[in-house]
């Protein structure tokens, strides 16, 4: 791994860097207390091309490597990680797949509208009975004539209120376990789909967290992804991709309640001098600077064997997701003791960063299930 | 894997070194608290000690992440051992080369980088630990003459060492503008050694206390300027965090190593150990640090290796392996349960080694606050 | 219409805690982040706006060192098409006036309806470069311009004036004018433009096509310094009595009342 960032990747974290300070996290308080999706952010993102980062740009893409994807992620979730969250997904965990299994007329059809922001993409694995335990999942989809019949319910999908693309998980032959999971590409305005109820999440609240409902909502054969029964691999390939760019918007999340600690540190007087000069507070800041500057190396290094071609690098993007969610957690925690009370007050960017940084132990895998992934390939 | 062809072929070799030719050795050396004088020859003879060196001056002409390799594959066997070779290669091979006038190269430089001669660093004193301004130990220059008096305690491999690369004060008063760095050789009257320390781990390392006693050096064994001694152990240190950064790493994989082998081979109520979540758990949560650990490594090396500034980066690695080696030595003897009290398994000796890590070359303290100071801007 | 963009890449002091080098004539840089000056981008936007209205081509010039190349990169990824720097390490001392010779002995090489460079840059505020380099082309020009009007040889351009008046000036081409902050919405460049940039090559130039002994140093920077603290604010708390009697007795002590 080559430490240092090429040109172009400099040339877009500074870009990113300035869109993202100037346009977006002005819009962060806000949205993050409305919980409105930011639909003109998300256009402007489109504009630049940051809604397809490695997708060729035959496709409408912006053809850039994965270290580029977690550079990008970093830059906008420092900004604002509701807004880092929905170009993650819909980068890594709608795009992606569709790129890496989609036919060439699904390709066609899908990632352009995916890439100009024209249609937000989304993911449907997690069920209300089925989490970490993706293979429980219950939602079928019966083939009918040129058709799948789909039914089932999925939950906690971001981006759900607002996307026009989901790739949707469901069992085309129970019997067959977990290899009898079919991935499907879903359009939104399908009959027999319908939204359920909105999340009022604690954090990343911008993100039009929403269920999806399926009632025999048929779907043409076509939009089958892959093979019947590839699903449950789709699934975790795509994972592997999109663990990248959480544990991307974990240090994006993390450097910026750095940022503010530093900042705060050096103005805040107590005792009489600055509160950055007691070694108590530069020992968190130097914990918090070490854990940050560890997990972005980790993240770089999963994305790095990703772009080198490596087949199978699930334990380094299980590392980077795990490492990464667990310190934002303790980093962002360790910023709001910094801030002492004020921290605690929706006046100031900590207490939001504190809530946003939770879900990252959560979503797309617990950091148990990261675990368990990295254990397993330890101990092969 | 992080490395390109060249730096996995290396690290290879030396891997198949530490296997086979080192391991064996690391219980004995640890019982009997006995210096390696086997091994420090064979490193030489694999052309170990030189790695940064170009090859003019006896070395390899390889690179910082070379070095940061071979320490960490050579302490996963014996932290001892690695400890040698790090104080060897990095806080006297280094100064002499990034310090040393071309005299003094020739001189000193090819010889330890050959292995032909030991070479140690004196630094610490009974009162300057952490804080090297304090320096007490004195020096004068009379006629063609340095002469030098005090004492240095804390000293690897003094007691053997051939060429000693030391620190001492014209006027304590001055703090760091004072200071400069001088060669002393073995022999040299007025250079007496003290005690060796009996210590908790890296028990095959010697540690020596080195007493000066108007001991009297030509005036051409000053290395660099009058005054630059400050300079030339930053400098040195940098690169020497470096190495107790791998070394931390190397003791902290042997530890892993040596966990996943016993928990795949340890059954409690007829299922392996290694099925268990709470045993995952702790495996993964390691695992994952060591590897962090080794990316803070090899990015400080890549930009010593760059010319680029790196004081921030090499006290984060330096914090960040030692802290995370004392974990995973803990968590190692914890999943060995009582077995991993007993000298029947290396995990003992590993916890007992890596201790050191936190303490040498800067605390965790000093480091945090190095660490702070640079991102406060100050 | 063929435009030429002077730019300068510049560190980012306004939220940075900043201190004098060891010469004594500098400050410390190591810490700091640099980017283009912000009047600078303000230029370059304008060019961009008028490329495309027109055609023609933009070239960005810039004197400095090598990372300043990265700098140019952008603008390039921004919308100019070709880039050159001339290489400040072959110039020891430099201020503004000796920058607007070198600009001018690689820009007369060059063929232009328009030269735009920011009205001020945020390191050393010099604010000449670009006046100076007018004339010394031998052009008009117009500073702290804040509207531009052009048709094919002639611009119709605002200057932006304290206490919001505006000059209205009509200019015959090619001419230089100086930009202000605002004129515009510097655009981001997107990532595909950020792509082909990355890849573009850059003209570099050095002491030998310039001529060195022939540049005049009119200034000399002799010292960089902080100015001590004269003046002290005192915020005074507590409830408004407590404020008050409190005021009441710092004008006692101060003899004003």
């Amino acid at each position: 791994m080559n430490f240092g960032l090429t040109n172009d990747q400099k040339m877009l974290q500074s870009e990113v860097r300035k869109f993202a300070e100037n346009e977006l996290a002005p819009l962060a308080p806000e949205i993050d207390i409305s919980g409105e999706f930011p639909k003109e952010s998300i256009k402007k993102l489109a504009e630049l091309g940051l809604l397809g980062i490695f997708v060729p740009e035959k496709y409408g893409g912006s053809e850039f490597d994965y270290v580029s994807l977690a550079i990008a992620v970093e830059e906008i979730s420092r900004a604002c990680a509701s807004t880092g969250v929905i170009v993650a997904v819909n980068n890594s965990l709608c795009a992606y797949p569709i790129m890496q299994f989609g036919t060439e007329e699904q390709k066609q059809k899908y990632l352009p509208l995916i890439c100009s922001g024209e249609k937000i993409g989304a993911i449907g694995i997690t069920e209300p009975n089925a989490g970490s335990d993706v293979a429980a999942m219950e939602t079928t989809a019966v083939m009918e004539g040129d058709h799948y019949i789909l039914n089932g319910t999925k939950r906690f999908i971001t981006n759900a209120g607002e996307a026009g693309i989901f790739v949707i998980f469901a069992y085309t032959n129970k019997e067959l376990k977990h290899k009898g999971i079919s991935a499907f590409i879903v359009e939104r305005d399908t009959p027999g789909f319908s939204l359920g109820k909105h999340e009022d999440l604690m954090g990343i609240r911008a993100t039009a967290n929403c269920e999806l409902i399926y009632e025999d909502c048929k779907i043409p054969k076509e939009n089958l992804l892959g093979e019947e029964g590839q699903g449950f691999y789709i699934c975790m390939n795509t994972l592997d991709v999109s663990r990248i760019d959480i544990g991307a918007q974990a240090v994006g999340i993390s450097q910026a309640a750095l940022d503010e600690a530093v900042k705060y540190s050096k103005e805040r007087v107590a005792f009489g001098r600055p509160i950055c000069k007691f070694e108590m507070i530069q020992n968190m800041l130097a914990e918090m600077a070490t854990q940050i500057h560890a997990a972005r190396m980790l993240v770089y290094y999963a994305a790095w064997c990703k772009d080198a071609g490596i087949k199978r690098f699930s334990k380094e993007a299980a590392m980077a997701k795990y490492y990464a969610a667990n310190i934002s957690v303790d980093v962002t925690r360790k910023a709001v003791q910094i801030f002492g009370g004020y921290g605690y007050s929706k006046d100031y960017t900590v207490e939001r960063l504190y809530r946003d940084a939770k879900i990252l132990e959560l979503y797309e895998g617990t950091s148990e299930i990261q675990k368990v992934v990295i254990a397993s390939e330890l101990l092969k | 894997m992080i490395l390109n062809d060249k730096h996995l072929q290396f690290k290879k070799k030396v891997k198949e070194f530490a296997d086979n030719v080192v391991a064996p050795r690391a219980i004995e050396l640890d019982l009997k608290s006995e210096f390696p004088h086997d091994l420090v020859k064979k490193m030489g003879e694999m052309g170990l000690y030189g790695l940064f060196i170009p090859k003019k001056y006896g070395g390899a002409g390889l690179d910082t992440l070379s070095y940061a390799i071979a320490v960490e594959e050579i302490s996963r066997a014996c932290g001892s051992t690695g400890i040698f070779f790090a104080a060897h290669s990095s806080l006297a091979i280094a100064p002499i080369y990034i310090a040393g006038n071309e005299i003094q190269k020739q001189k000193w430089l090819i010889p330890l980088a050959k292995g032909e001669k030991i070479g140690s660093f004196g630094l610490t004193e009974p009162n300057a630990g952490s804080d090297a301004s304090a320096t007490e130990t004195t020096v004068k220059l009379i006629g063609d003459e340095y002469i030098i008096n005090g004492t240095k305690c804390f000293i690897t491999s003094g007691h053997v060492a051939d060429v000693i690369v030391l620190t001492a004060t014209k006027d304590p008063s001055l703090g760091y503008h004072g200071i400069s760095a001088f060669i002393v050789e073995k022999g040299t009257p007025g250079f007496i050694l003290g005690k060796e320390e009996d210590k908790l781990g890296l028990r095959g390392s010697i540690t020596s206390e080195l007493i000066f006693e108007d001991c009297k050096i030509p005036k051409e064994n000053l290395l660099g300027n009058e005054g630059d001694g400050f300079k030339i152990f930053m400098q040195t240190l940098d690169g020497g965090r470096i190495s107790i950064g791998a070394l931390a790493l190397g003791i902290a994989q042997g530890a892993l190593d040596a966990t996943v082998k016993f928990v795949k081979t340890n059954s409690k109520n007829n299922r392996l150990l290694s099925r268990y979540q709470s045993i995952q758990s702790m495996i993964a949560e390691i695992g994952t640090e060591i590897e962090a650990a080794r990316l803070l490594i090899h990015q400080s090396a890549a930009l010593k290796d760059a010319g680029k500034p790196l004081t921030k980066e090499a006290a984060m690695a330096k914090y960040y392996a030692s802290k995370i080696g004392m974990k995973a030595t803990n968590i190692a003897i914890e999943i060995h349960g009582m077995l991993g009290l007993t000298k029947k398994y290396p995990v003992e000796r590993f916890i007992r080694d890596e201790k050191l890590m936190e303490i040498g070359e800067g605390t965790s303290e000093i480091q945090k606050i190095v660490i702070a100071r640079q991102i406060l801007g100050k | 219409m063929d435009i030429i963009v002077c730019i300068k890449r510049v560190p980012q002091t306004a939220e940075a805690e900043v201190t004098i080098d060891s010469s004594g004539k500098d400050i410390e840089k190591d810490r700091l982040s640099f980017d283009i000056n912000e009047s600078d981008s303000y230029a370059l936007e304008e060019a961009v706006i008028l490329k495309e209205k027109f055609g023609g081509t933009i070239t960005v010039i810039s004197v400095g060192y090598q990372d300043t190349e990265d700098t140019l990169r952008i603008a390039l990824a921004k919308g100019a098409d070709n880039a050159i720097r001339v290489k400040a390490e072959d110039f020891e001392h430099i201020d503004g006036y000796k920058t607007s010779q070198i600009l001018k002995s690689v820009i007369e090489k060059e063929s232009y309806d328009l030269i735009f460079a920011g009205c001020i840059a945020t390191d050393d505020a010099y604010s000449q470069v670009g006046v100076t380099l007018a004339e010394l082309l031998n052009i008009p020009h117009a500073s702290l311009v804040i509207n531009i009007d052009t048709s094919e040889n002639r611009a119709d351009v605002n200057r932006e004036l304290e206490e919001g008046l505006m000059g209205h000036l009509d200019i015959s081409l090619p001419a230089l004018f100086t930009i202000q902050t605002g004129i515009n919405e510097p655009r981001y460049a997107s990532l595909i433009a950020i792509r082909r940039a990355a890849k573009k090559e850059i003209k570099v130039i050095g002491q030998e096509e310039i001529n060195k002994d022939n540049l005049l140093l009119n200034t000399e920077i002799e010292e960089l310094f902080i100015p001590p603290k004269t003046k002290e604010v005192e915020i005074l708390t507590g409830s408004p009595a407590e404020s008050a009697s409190k005021l009441a007795e710092i004008f006692k002590e101060k003899g004003l009342i």
